[in-house]
């Protein structure tokens, strides 16, 4: 390969923000696709896999984790600006993540609570998605992602076209594979109606109710299933608990828990 | 080298460390060809994990902590669920454990296919990255990556899928894999073994600096096995100890430059992981990985961190061999899990993490309800030791160029196979400092 075609690959790049470095394992997960991957593309930054730096702009940035400190802050700006396109991969660059939970606290809590000495660091109060600081072009959820949505996306973004990737809920994956329903038949706390599907509804397979990996489905009414949880004994703090994980934040799922949060 | 060379000043900065899980750099200061300072900062945000595990439910630790790292969720998947049943009172019975063992070699064999094949191995044959290693050696990276593959469609088996498995409960699972799934997974793991055992043939030929360390080693120890999911706390200088008694002994700091906590034993640094474990448990190693290993040159101990790759190949080995054993004698655990019921009390957990050990220890109330969470990963415990290292191998590569020094001070960083995610999410709620 010439390097004048080498400078002709679109160029990738990856970057980390608050997380638990899952969603870019995916990458490296994709064990028979990587080789040809990496011939399709020219891998410019990825500290997680190379030393190699290419300076921008960047074709395609995928970014990982949540913002959580004024330095990431700047640090995402400067992304978008080396960006032509930018997506966010996971439940912390879409929604703020596990750590999220901070957000729920009164401000201060956990930083004042935790630390020896608070003042060797600057976190925020708040974990927050990479969209509510910089404009994002597609956000792909999951704790952690689907490795094959994942190379979806990138396929679709470099041909500029909209990525195939459903917005429906877990409840039809189980249809799909038949699995009987774990909320009606043995009554099982189920986030499945209201959790968007990409699992391939991995959880209701082995006899466990979904518990909200990928977040809010597109049209998802979380008061109607709240309500049913209730008629099926589940106490509200323990619904505000079930709404409140890896996507606590977003929307849809913040809401619920808050209108069942006894505090 | 030295003929002729005069006293100097030199500065080795590396402002974000590549091929390592997370966000971290290095700086080191020589000043008349002594190292006056060595800091590898790690500037990965905190993420509060043992604050937001307040007010929780007990059977949700597992999958909380899951999400502290999705390298060795596994790991943190068990020592939450040991944690929890010791506190309960609750032993699970052999065939879970066994299941929960088969589940954790999955999660070794892709951690440490990773690790040789993509993040360290182009260190020593002077690539920048496993793309360009490919170049000159298509075979060794497709071999690195079909063991790797190997690793996760055991935890898919097991567990459900790679990143964050969703089956493993307090308890045991939420549903057992039927014999054949499990069976089915016998051909491969014999191909891995074979792919492993020639991963130890490979490492075990590279060029390794001459660096020795005299290292404090600290692993679990199990009196039938190779310890991975269970055992007690041993070191080299003759600690036995539950995981409770040395949650109790080990000391974390927080200190300016670091968010992870930097944990001392007895006010002195010490080593988990791969070289610990061989150090203090190589002899339990079955006969291929044991013969692997002489035959790759190492002795009973390894000092010299560089040589680690060789080790977690050995590893890699057990591993396979492990989990060969464990599907050929699966038997499914009926029921899969049993009920732990909450109880007021405080328990401890620890298992072997790819890259060391990593404890949890959990204070519950009546109602299941944590009430304090403490968590030590392994970064964090080796942290100290990694500095000391560092501080090794520039004062015995004082005669190498700039670039070359760096070079080996990143490798140097490379051979304990720091997880910086894991280790900046752990702050101390419950002990304040003056």
């Amino acid at each position: 390969m010439t390097s004048s075609i080498d400078q002709q690959l679109p160029t990738l790049a990856v970057w980390k923000f608050a997380s638990c470095d899952g969603c870019q394992l995916s990458l490296l997960d994709a064990e028979e696709e990587l080789l040809s991957l990496a011939g399709r593309v020219q891998i410019a930054y990825f500290t997680e896999m190379t030393k190699v730096t290419v300076a921008g702009p960047y074709d395609l940035s995928l970014v990982e984790g949540s913002i959580t400190t004024p330095d990431d802050v700047e640090r995402i700006a400067a992304v978008r600006q080396a960006s032509r396109r930018l997506v966010t991969i996971g439940a912390c660059a879409t929604a703020g993540g596990i750590q999220g939970l901070r957000n729920f606290a009164a401000s201060g809590e956990y930083a004042s609570a935790v630390y020896a000495h608070p003042e060797y660091l600057a976190t925020l109060d708040t974990s927050t998605p990479i969209s509510a600081h910089v404009p994002v072009d597609y956000e792909l959820h999951g704790c952690p992602i689907d490795k094959m949505q994942l190379l979806e996306v990138i396929t679709a973004q470099l041909a500029g076209r909209r990525p195939a990737i459903p917005g429906h809920s877990v409840c039809q994956e189980c249809k799909a594979r038949g699995t009987v329903c774990l909320l009606v038949s043995k009554g099982v706390p189920c986030l499945g109606p209201v959790t968007r599907a990409g699992c391939g509804a991995l959880c209701p397979s082995i006899d466990r109710g979904c518990f909200g990996c990928f977040g809010p489905a597109d049209t998802a009414n979380t008061a109607a299933l709240a309500a049913r949880l209730g008629q099926d004994g589940m106490t509200r703090v323990d619904i505000s608990r079930l709404f409140r994980t890896f996507n606590a934040n977003a929307p849809a799922f913040r809401e619920e828990s808050l209108t069942h949060d006894p505090r | 080298m030295t003929h002729g060379r005069r006293s100097e000043n030199r500065t080795v900065a590396v402002s974000a460390l590549a091929r390592v899980e997370g966000e971290g750099s290095l700086h080191i200061e020589i000043r008349n060809d002594v190292v006056a300072s060595v800091s590898l900062d790690i500037f990965e945000p905190p993420r509060f994990f043992e604050a937001l595990l307040r007010g929780r439910r007990h059977t949700e630790a597992p999958d909380i902590t899951a999400r502290i790292c999705g390298i060795c969720p596994v790991a943190y998947e068990m020592s939450a669920c040991a944690a929890i049943e010791d506190a309960c009172g609750v032993t699970v019975d052999t065939r879970i454990e066994s299941l929960r063992r088969l589940l954790y070699c999955g999660e070794w064999i892709q951690s440490h296919a990773l690790h040789v094949y993509l993040l360290h191995a182009p260190d020593f044959l002077g690539c920048q990255d496993a793309l360009e290693l490919a170049e000159l050696d298509r075979t060794a990276v497709e071999r690195g990556l079909q063991l790797k593959r190997i690793g996760n469609l055991l935890m898919e088996a097991v567990g459900g899928r790679a990143v964050h498995p969703v089956n493993v409960k307090v308890g045991g699972f939420y549903r057992a894999p039927d014999v054949a799934s499990l069976q089915a997974l016998a051909e491969p793991l014999r191909v891995a073994r074979e792919l492993a055992l020639e991963t130890v043939s490979w490492v075990g030929g590279f060029e390794f600096p001459d660096v020795e360390g005299d290292y404090r080693f600290v692993a679990l120890r199990h009196p039938d096995r190779y310890a991975i999911d269970s055992g007690r706390v041993v070191s080299s200088d003759g600690l036995d100890l539950s995981p409770a008694g040395f949650a109790e002994v080990a000391v974390e700091e927080h200190v300016e430059r670091s968010t992870a906590l930097h944990a001392r034993l007895d006010g002195l640094p010490y080593l988990t992981g791969p070289l610990a474990r061989y150090a203090l448990n190589s002899s339990q190693l079955p006969a291929v990985a044991r013969e692997a290993a002489t035959a790759a040159g190492l002795g009973a101990v390894c000092r010299n961190p560089f040589q680690s790759i060789v080790v977690r190949a050995v590893e890699l080995v057990y591993a396979c061999d492990e989990a060969l054993r464990l599907v050929e004698t699966y038997e499914p655990p009926v029921p899969a899990s049993v009920d732990v019921a909450p109880s007021a009390a405080t328990g401890a957990g620890a298992t072997e993490a790819p890259r060391g050990l990593l404890v949890h220890v959990y204070e519950l109330d009546g109602e299941g309800l944590i009430r304090n969470a403490r968590i030590m990963p392994p970064t964090s415990q080796n942290q100290l030791t990694i500095e000391e290292d560092l501080r090794r191998v520039v004062t015995g590569g004082l005669s190498l160029s700039d670039s070359e020094l760096t070079w080996r001070c990143e490798q140097a960083v490379r051979n304990h196979d720091p997880c910086i995610s894991c280790a900046a999410h752990f702050l101390d709620l419950t002990v304040k400092r003056s």
